[in-house]
């Protein structure tokens, strides 16, 4: 899962956290420290890296790693 | 009233990331200023500054910590680690409530506000990072520090400019012996030397142009004189009531007894004619801490090696002190380590309290042939002098006319 690693790294890059702790049930902020800030930032880092936008009503929901590597790979494929 | 004294120290300045080297390159004469390494000065007319160097602040804090602290709250952070490990002090014996923060910062996160800026020219307003407003505020060098430590007590930070450090420690010294804190962790930090501000300084001909060799451009009182070289640090102390310093066995290395603050009411950059505001402000410096001009043995002055602040701070000296002033030992640290701006009566603050300590008096680097408007006090010169000091004073005026004396004294049981 190449899109996987890539998310896996901007998290591990943002947040500081070893890469053993970035699986797919990851909570961003109970499981992974992140405050609100930082899933603020990880979103545009996220979009930075895809090269997509992604609205707020959307990145709201994106509260787990697996959640924001589908919708990322949904994008990917349109 | 309480009486309020200093019981940790701690500095990062162009000449060391700790007290002690500083202190020890500051006593050999040493200077600190160097051409800039921080970015590209081709196009800048000024290329250099006082720059603090191999800071390696992930030695001390998480690195996530870090990636949210602008350089300015990384180094009041490090010199704050310094002076409460110096202190001794243990905040789980105390009434966090009771422990304020008071650092100041005359610009705050200079780098950060460059940064995102660029991203929001070329990138668009979407590209701005969530932290950029909390990592450019200025009073993060407080707020993070009392973060870190867990300290409830009165926390804020004051800016006015050069004065910014001289006014922290000042008010906490009142907020200490007016009974609001029992201990406040006080000073400056800046952290200025980024293209834009140099740039900023440098155009409006604050900053010497000499383009001789950077050791020797800073030259306060000296006649051939001719701007502020630009520097940055922190100087941080630890400030702790009296009473409360002793029932837990601290030492203490000198007493804050008195603060003057005033304005001159005159102009964005220069100072009040003849330094009738710094003249004010060191008058009631003393009468706050009791003391008469006679008592005074020694001032550090903010001497920034500018035309007007050098003659005006001298003449204000001369002014309020009268014959006395031909007695009293004056210099400037800014010769040896540059302008630190909103950090420098932090650092200052502790030069002076260790000359206290040490009976020794530093040079004014540079100071070769005394200005004859700067003429009439006791300039120390070749090298450190060895002379008990009782009681000083510590100068800091800054841009916008805010001018700031604290007075320091031997601590006396």
């Amino acid at each position: 899962m190449p899109l996987f690693d890539d998310v896996r790294n901007i998290i591990v890059e943002q947040l500081h956290v070893p890469p053993e702790k970035v699986n797919l049930e990851a909570k961003f902020i109970e499981d992974l420290g992140a405050d609100s800030l930082d899933t603020v930032e990880l979103i545009m880092a996220f979009e930075e890296k895809f090269g997509l936008q992604i609205p707020e009503e959307e990145a709201q929901k994106l509260d787990t790693v697996g959640k924001a590597v589908t919708y990322l790979e949904g994008k990917a494929k349109t | 009233m309480n009486r309020v004294v200093i019981t940790g120290i701690g500095a990062i300045t162009p000449l060391g990331n700790d007290v002690k080297t500083t202190w020890e390159k500051i006593i050999r004469g040493e200077s600190g200023i160097d051409y800039i390494k921080a970015f590209d000065t081709e196009k800048h007319t000024v290329k250099i500054a006082g720059e603090v160097k191999g800071f390696q602040p992930e030695t001390k804090f998480d690195p996530k910590t870090l990636k949210r602290l602008d350089r300015v709250v990384q180094l009041s952070m490090w010199a704050a680690a310094e002076a409460i490990a110096d202190s001794g002090i243990d905040f789980d014996q105390c009434d966090r409530n009771q422990v304020g923060v008071i650092i100041g910062s005359g610009i705050g996160g200079l780098t950060t506000w460059e940064e995102e800026h660029t991203k929001f020219i070329h990138h668009g307003p979407g590209r701005v990072s969530p932290f950029l407003i909390p990592m450019m505020i200025p009073d993060m060098t407080s707020g993070y520090v009392a973060i870190e430590w867990k300290l409830k007590g009165p926390n804020y930070t004051i800016t006015s400019a050069c004065a910014s450090g001289a006014h922290s420690i000042g008010m906490a010294f009142k907020e200490i012996r007016y009974g609001k804190a029992q201990v406040v962790v006080s000073g400056g930090s800046e952290a200025p030397i980024t293209p834009f501000a140099v740039a900023g300084f440098s155009n409006m001909r604050a900053l010497s142009r000499n383009t001789a060799d950077p050791k020797t451009v800073s030259k306060p009182f000296d006649r051939d004189r001719d701007g502020f070289v630009i520097a940055e640090g922190a100087g941080i102390f630890v400030m702790e009531e009296l009473e409360f310093a002793k029932r837990r066995g601290a030492r203490i290395y000198a007493e804050v007894a008195g603060f003057g603050a005033t304005g001159d009411g005159f102009h964005i950059t220069a100072p009040a004619p003849d330094g009738e505001g710094a003249r004010r402000a060191m008058a009631m410096a003393l009468d706050d801490a009791g003391c008469k001009p006679a008592d005074i043995d020694y001032i550090n002055a903010h001497g920034t090696s500018t035309d007007l602040n050098d003659k005006y701070e001298i003449k204000a000296i001369r002014d309020l002190f009268g014959d006395r002033a031909a007695k009293i030992a004056v210099n400037s640290t800014k010769s040896m380590i540059g302008h630190t701006l909103g950090a420098a009566g932090g650092v200052e603050g502790i030069i002076a309290i260790l000359s206290i300590q040490n009976s020794k008096i530093h040079t004014t680097r540079n100071l070769v042939n005394v200005d004859p408007e700067c003429a009439g006090v006791d300039f120390v010169l070749n090298g450190t002098r060895t002379q008990p000091v009782n009681c000083c004073l510590s100068n800091s005026l800054g841009f916008g006319g805010h001018n700031a004396s604290i007075c320091f004294k031997k601590y006396i049981p």
